[in-house]
């Protein structure tokens, strides 16, 4: 089992999240977002994988082929959903903050204080 | 034929056919269906807490049975305190359904199915004995809480709210599932009872302390410890008020909840032999909430913003119990959980009362406005009285969560934090009965002593416009919740059954004997009763709330006998806490990641 898709997934996380922290527009910052949800998927599937081991779809294998273990694509796929979500609505707000602020860098938005 | 699956399928198909019908706008039927959806979720459950009284029932969805103790479906195993918390999660639903029937101006059917999708989510999260599952109802959870944030999308507030909202507990459900990826990682395994049973099996090393850490973090963001408690007070001031019922009366404790699941169920049986290493990091959290959220809740005259950082302080509270890791503890949250969200909805509710008369939730500026006429004054007793229930005097209210609390913490060795209950159950509730003196009685003074000045304009009108009567749909609920809140404590066999519900709760054996292998291992476990020094702490929150209501509507000449260099240093050091709450979702997220490295860090090194 390689390290790699650790430190993959540690990378790209840690992207996601410092463009979150250091982000001037909500577009970019909602994407950002979906970087570091990204780095679950990829975590997901590592954990999963066999190395040697085919695709989990037994219609034209044997049954004693060793396969990657589908759980983790399951829930990767769920993730994705889950994920698709929380952007759609995030994409929404942020037209709609453009609308009323005539802005979209959260440093400028000043409707909260203290 | 078991009812498990019944209160998270019904309230989604019913939110499922609202949606898809909103373009008939026939508000009475949409109402009645919705409450009466509600109120069925809130009997099922309530059924449930009996059923599961003896050992948790287990229900296998598509009937995927475990074979030899290996499980490969999605298990749905409710105990009685699961049940209880989506009890409690559904009756502040139907609670705030009613409310919220003539809130509102204009209200679409969407309004009535996000909040049943809500609901759905809380009962499924309460319910489910699958660590993924957990994650899915978290999300599902999440997701239509910002939407519900955000309801008031023509205004500047709530969408920056949600967006804060969004992106900080977004993050945190990353963390959470990164843990979870971990864990299964390590154990092949996503029931809440295998992953137990498989993690005992050899001595736990880094990775399973950091798949805890994230797990724990993932959920801490959604009970709002410090520092990442941020998020809450913005999505607090924004979101509608009938939403603030549910996201302090029960979204907020389900992150506690998720906490406490996923350690006895999970993490005991690795970890528990370390409990004294991670006692400390449990409880220093708990105690670091609790200032802070007190502190800032008495500083705030931005009556929303205050019953937010009371909320914020009484995590604080329930980490604590927490913190105890034992039975007592958990007992003590099931009871103060049960009290704070009862009482933290009414006072919610009376809140949303004032905006809709006045469209104003400013405490100063809505001074004396509460004489107007009887119904307003009905309303300022039961704002007072819900105050009186946070406070825990002596068999009122949070009394028995917050003595069950105290004992626990004793037992577990950290004596000295009775003192944190004591301050922070004075202190915020102390800040209510100010807010309620100057409301409903017009007390105090146009600038009082240690209350912060105004934020900048987040008060817009949730109502369109001013009403000169409160339907009486408004006023009703919180009478009935305030009513239970007060009884709590004196309610009979309460104090047994919250005891029994906790032992079950936390014998993580038992637990997977039953999910697993469906045998019935559990043990009773010793009991706490009342005790005199309960008494003394509980009378003296309940002066110390006076007294610190007393000295903001009155005390002005002794404040200023206080040196005017004191005065200064006691309001630069409470400057730092008031910029963090700097409303960037850039900088909430930069407090998390650094929560997360310094939790990983903590759990790592108490463990080693």
């Amino acid at each position: 089992m390689s390290v790699l898709p650790y430190l993959v997934a540690i990378w790209v996380l840690s992207w996601g999240v410092y463009g979150i922290v250091t982000s001037h527009n909500l577009v970019h910052l909602v994407v950002c977002l979906s970087v570091a949800q990204a780095s679950t998927y990829i975590l997901l599937i590592g954990v999963g994988y066999r190395s040697g081991a085919t695709a989990p779809i037994f219609a034209e294998i044997p049954s004693s082929t060793p396969v990657v273990d589908p759980v983790v694509q399951a829930l990767a796929l769920t993730d994705i959903v889950v994920e698709a979500t929380v952007s759609a609505l995030l994409l929404a707000i942020a037209v709609q903050t453009k609308k009323r602020f005539g802005t979209v860098d959260p440093d400028e938005l000043r409707a909260l204080r203290g | 034929m078991t009812i498990a699956p019944l209160p998270i399928a019904v309230p989604l198909i019913v939110a499922a056919a609202l949606a898809a019908t909103d373009f008939v706008h026939r508000r009475r039927v949409t109402n009645l269906v919705a409450i009466a959806t509600a109120a069925t979720v809130t009997a099922l459950c309530a059924i449930l807490i009996f059923r599961s009284a003896a050992g948790p029932i287990v229900y296998w969805l598509g009937a995927w049975h475990p074979r030899h103790g290996v499980a490969l479906g999605i298990a749905l195993a409710v105990d009685p305190l699961g049940a209880a918390m989506a009890t409690l999660a559904a009756l502040l639903v139907t609670a705030t359904l009613l409310y919220s029937v003539k809130y509102f101006d204009a209200v679409s059917n969407l309004f009535q199915a996000l909040m049943l999708v809500f609901l759905a989510a809380m009962v499924g999260f309460c319910l489910t004995g699958d660590l993924f599952n957990l994650f899915v109802f978290f999300e599902l959870m999440s997701v239509a809480a910002y939407a519900l944030t955000a309801y008031k999308i023509e205004e500047r507030g709530p969408l920056q709210g949600a967006i804060n909202f969004a992106v900080s507990n977004s993050l945190g459900g990353i963390m959470a599932l990164i843990g979870i990826a971990l864990a299964y990682g390590r154990t092949g395994a996503l029931n809440l009872a295998q992953i137990g049973e498989a993690l005992a099996q050899r001595p736990p090393d880094a990775l399973v302390a950091v798949a805890f850490a994230l797990i724990v973090l993932g959920f801490l963001v959604k009970a709002a410890a410090f520092p990442v408690h941020f998020w809450l007070a913005d999505a607090h001031a924004v979101a509608p008020t009938p939403v603030c019922v549910l996201f302090s009366g029960a979204m907020v404790e389900l992150g506690v909840y998720g906490v406490a699941r996923v350690w006895w169920s999970c993490f005991a049986a690795p970890l528990g032999g370390d409990a004294i290493a991670l006692r400390p990091v449990f409880v220093w959290i708990g105690v670091l909430t609790a200032l802070v959220g007190a502190v800032m809740c008495f500083r705030q005259r931005h009556l929303k913003r205050l019953l937010a950082f009371s909320t914020v302080s009484h995590v604080g509270i329930f980490l604590l119990c927490l913190g105890a890791l034992s039975h007592i503890g958990i007992a003590a949250l099931a009871a103060y959980v049960l009290a704070h969200g009862l009482a933290k909805g009414a006072l919610f509710m009376c809140v949303g009362v004032l905006i809709h008369r006045f469209a104003e939730v400013d405490e100063l500026r809505l001074r004396g406005c509460g004489r107007r006429d009887a119904g307003l004054l009905f309303v300022g007793v039961l704002f007072a009285a819900s105050g009186i229930v946070l406070a825990g005097a002596p068999m009122i209210g949070a009394f028995l969560g917050k003595s069950l609390g105290e004992a626990s913490v004793e037992e577990a060795g950290f004596g000295w934090t009775v003192a944190i209950f004591v301050v922070a159950s004075g202190l915020t509730a102390g800040a209510v009965l100010r807010a309620a003196g100057s409301i409903f009685c017009g007390w105090g003074e146009d600038e009082p002593p240690g209350v912060a000045q105004p934020q900048e304009g987040d008060v817009e009108p949730e109502t369109l416009e001013l009403h000169d009567r409160t339907p009486a749909t408004m006023v009703v609920p919180p009478a009935l919740l305030t009513v239970a809140a007060l009884l709590v404590s004196v309610a009979p066999g309460l104090e047994d059954a919250v005891q029994h519900a906790a032992a079950q709760f936390v014998q993580t054996g038992a637990y997977a004997d039953a999910v697993l292998h469906g045998r019935n291992t559990f043990v009773a476990l010793p009991t706490e009763g009342l005790k005199a020094a309960d008494f003394v702490w509980g009378a003296l929150s309940l002066l110390l709330a006076l007294a610190v209501s007393g000295l903001a509507l009155f005390g002005r000449g002794l404040v200023e006998r206080v040196p005017e260099r004191l005065r200064r240093a006691g309001e630069s050091a409470l400057q730092p806490l008031e910029a963090a709450q700097s409303g960037h979702p850039g900088d909430y997220v930069a407090w998390l990641t650094a929560g997360a490295g310094a939790l990983c860090a903590v759990i790592v090194l108490a463990l080693r």
